[in-house]
């Protein structure tokens, strides 16, 4: 059984990034980059399913400019065993990367494919499904908990007010919520076999996917910012401030 | 042209969600129709007849829409989508859990971007949206023919419910699709609670990482919240130690609340929770740091020891 891994290079989680002054997006020059960690989560449970014999192998694929390399590396690092780089400097979106995703699974012809569930940098939380919509397959999103058996995978997903779990026909899409798994660091070793695997790139043009994108961002702003309160003493000043200043209780 | 939205229902009765999507369709100019994919759900689809604002219903009740599966769901509105005679410029749905599992499954089909968490709209093509965690808001036009919309439901005043038997809207019955049959609910584990429900909450009680266990959470903010009539809330790093269930989690990968009060009790305020509360009115922060972040974004800040505090507070209000 084959899986696949679709990971994303994003500004790193503990980076407050900041807005260009000229409006036209967030400042990443010279910020640090890392592997988007919902998609951190997705690897490690490849990678678990592998090892514990129900896998037999781990392929990471990213989209996007040369440097991702870098992040198909660190999804080897953790065991992935080789890597796709989709490589292109035009701004991908969700659909387009669903899409190349979807010449790859051709290609490929993985049994799952287990993603995050939404990037840290756009929050668009819409490739896995999309990706799930162009092949046809079920997805099982937001997952906590997945098992995968003969032609199906039980996945627990976190919705709304609890957890729901669906039993889904396989080949299918899963994407992962925060309680999947913690990622394992990579080690020295792993870091450096790593280098050693495979890497292939390729072009969307090869793939013969239009990756043009649907969405020309105008402007990009900072939020309404809110500012600092006041200090209260006590609860009885606390609880005068509620009720005669802002009158919420 | 008409714009869609879908309804986020239990068979039942219409979740609050679907009255700030329908309040955020009101934006745009076009007949609003509502869809109601459920199994037995008369009774919800009579109560989005309610919604002001509302001209149709479209009610699609079948066995295999009763888990709202996105499979069956999604090609459900790509048909209903081909075959309106009017045409819908937009389809909306709440940034909810359902609504983001469904909404960019739709969207690819019908070969168009998504457009997620929209918190404002400026047109009809042009809309504001929160990225990196609600750090800045990008303003995004699409070029496509239909737009696919979730609504961030914190961002739009719920739409009114008509109190006239019946309603404005016509209720329309719409043909069930194949049963898919790619996916089964096989159980759901609901948190009950007597308690409102977050997303819906006037005031929110969190609780994080400075309450030590999982029985000081209970022991402490329970009570609080029962005084007060409040939801239940938490950090990240609390649902991460296990202290309360993970649909308790406020912040960027969890629930984004605004409700009329947000009490933080011994939360720091990492970016991550910020961003799932900043838009709450009045914001309070009880944490033993006086350099805590949370306390740069509070309305009202009380530096002590939240063992004493809290119960304190929760006598006074009592």
């Amino acid at each position: 059984m084959k899986i696949l891994v679709p990971v994303k290079r994003v500004v790193d989680y503990n980076v407050k990034v900041r807005v260009k002054a000229d409006g036209t997006g967030v400042d990443i020059a010279n910020v640090k980059m890392s592997m988007n960690p919902f998609d951190e989560i997705a690897v490690e449970e490849a990678v678990r399913l592998r090892e514990a014999g129900i896998a037999t192998e781990v392929v990471a694929v990213s989209c996007g400019v040369t440097a991702c390399q870098e992040t198909l590396r660190a999804a080897m690092a953790i065991g992935a065993d080789r890597g796709i780089l989709v490589e292109t400097d035009v701004e991908l979106q969700p659909l387009a990367v669903a899409k190349l995703l979807k010449a790859l699974c051709d290609k490929e012809q993985p049994t799952v494919v287990i993603g995050g569930k939404q990037a840290i940098d756009d929050d668009s939380n819409q490739t896995g499904q999309m990706l799930a919509a162009l092949m046809g397959w079920p997805q099982a999103t937001f997952a906590s908990k997945v098992t995968l058996g003969d032609g199906v995978a039980t996945v627990m997903r976190e919705i709304d007010g609890g957890l729901e779990t669906l039993e889904i026909k396989l080949p299918a899409v899963v994407t992962t919520d925060l309680r999947l798994n913690e990622p394992r660091y990579a080690t020295l070793p792993n870091i450096m076999k790593a280098k050693k695997k495979p890497l292939d790139t390729v072009k969307p043009a090869d793939l013969g996917v239009d990756i043009a994108p649907r969405l020309a961002t105008l402007k990009v702003a900072e939020p309404p910012k809110r500012s600092a309160g006041v200090r209260v003493a006590d609860v009885a000043q606390l609880v005068d401030k509620l009720k005669n200043e802002a009158k919420v209780i | 042209m008409a714009i869609l939205v879908l309804a986020e229902h239990d068979n039942q009765t219409i979740k609050a969600a679907t009255l700030n999507t329908v309040a955020a369709a009101a934006k745009l100019s076009g007949e609003i129709h509502v869809l109601v994919a459920g199994a037995n759900c008369a009774a919800a689809a009579s109560e989005a007849a309610k919604i002001a604002g509302v001209a149709k219903v479209r009610v699609s009740d079948a066995a295999h829409y009763e888990s709202h599966t996105a499979e069956n769901v999604a090609a459900l509105v790509v048909a209903l989508v081909a075959n309106e005679v009017a045409g819908y410029s937009h389809i909306l749905a709440p940034s909810t859990a359902n609504g983001k599992n469904v909404a960019p499954r739709v969207a690819a089909l019908l070969d168009v971007a998504q457009i997620s968490d929209v918190t404002g709209i400026e047109s009809a093509d042009t809309f504001v949206r929160p990225i990196y965690a609600g750090n800045a808001m990008a303003t995004v036009k699409s070029s496509d023919a239909v737009k696919v919309l979730t609504v961030r439901t914190t961002a739009f005043e719920a739409a009114a419910m008509l109190a006239n038997e019946g309603g404005a809207a016509s209720i329309e019955p719409l043909a069930a699709g194949l049963d898919l049959g790619l996916t089964t609910l096989k159980g759901r584990e609901l948190t009950k609670s007597a308690r409102p429900e977050l997303g819906a909450a006037k005031i929110i009680v969190s609780g994080g990482r400075g309450l030590g266990s999982g029985e000081n959470y209970h022991k402490l903010l329970e009570p609080l919240a029962d005084a007060l009539g409040a939801a239940l809330g938490a950090s990240r790093a609390a649902v991460d130690a296990g202290y309360v269930p993970n649909d308790y989690q406020v912040g960027q990968t969890g629930k984004i609340v605004a409700p009329q009060l947000y009490i933080a009790v011994g939360i720091s305020g990492a970016i991550q929770h910020l961003a799932g509360m900043k838009d709450s009115k009045v914001i309070v922060a009880i944490n033993k740091d006086p350099e805590a972040p949370i306390f740069q974004v509070a309305d009202y800040g009380l530096v002590g020891d939240l063992f004493e505090v809290a119960p304190e507070l929760t006598s006074a209000l009592a």
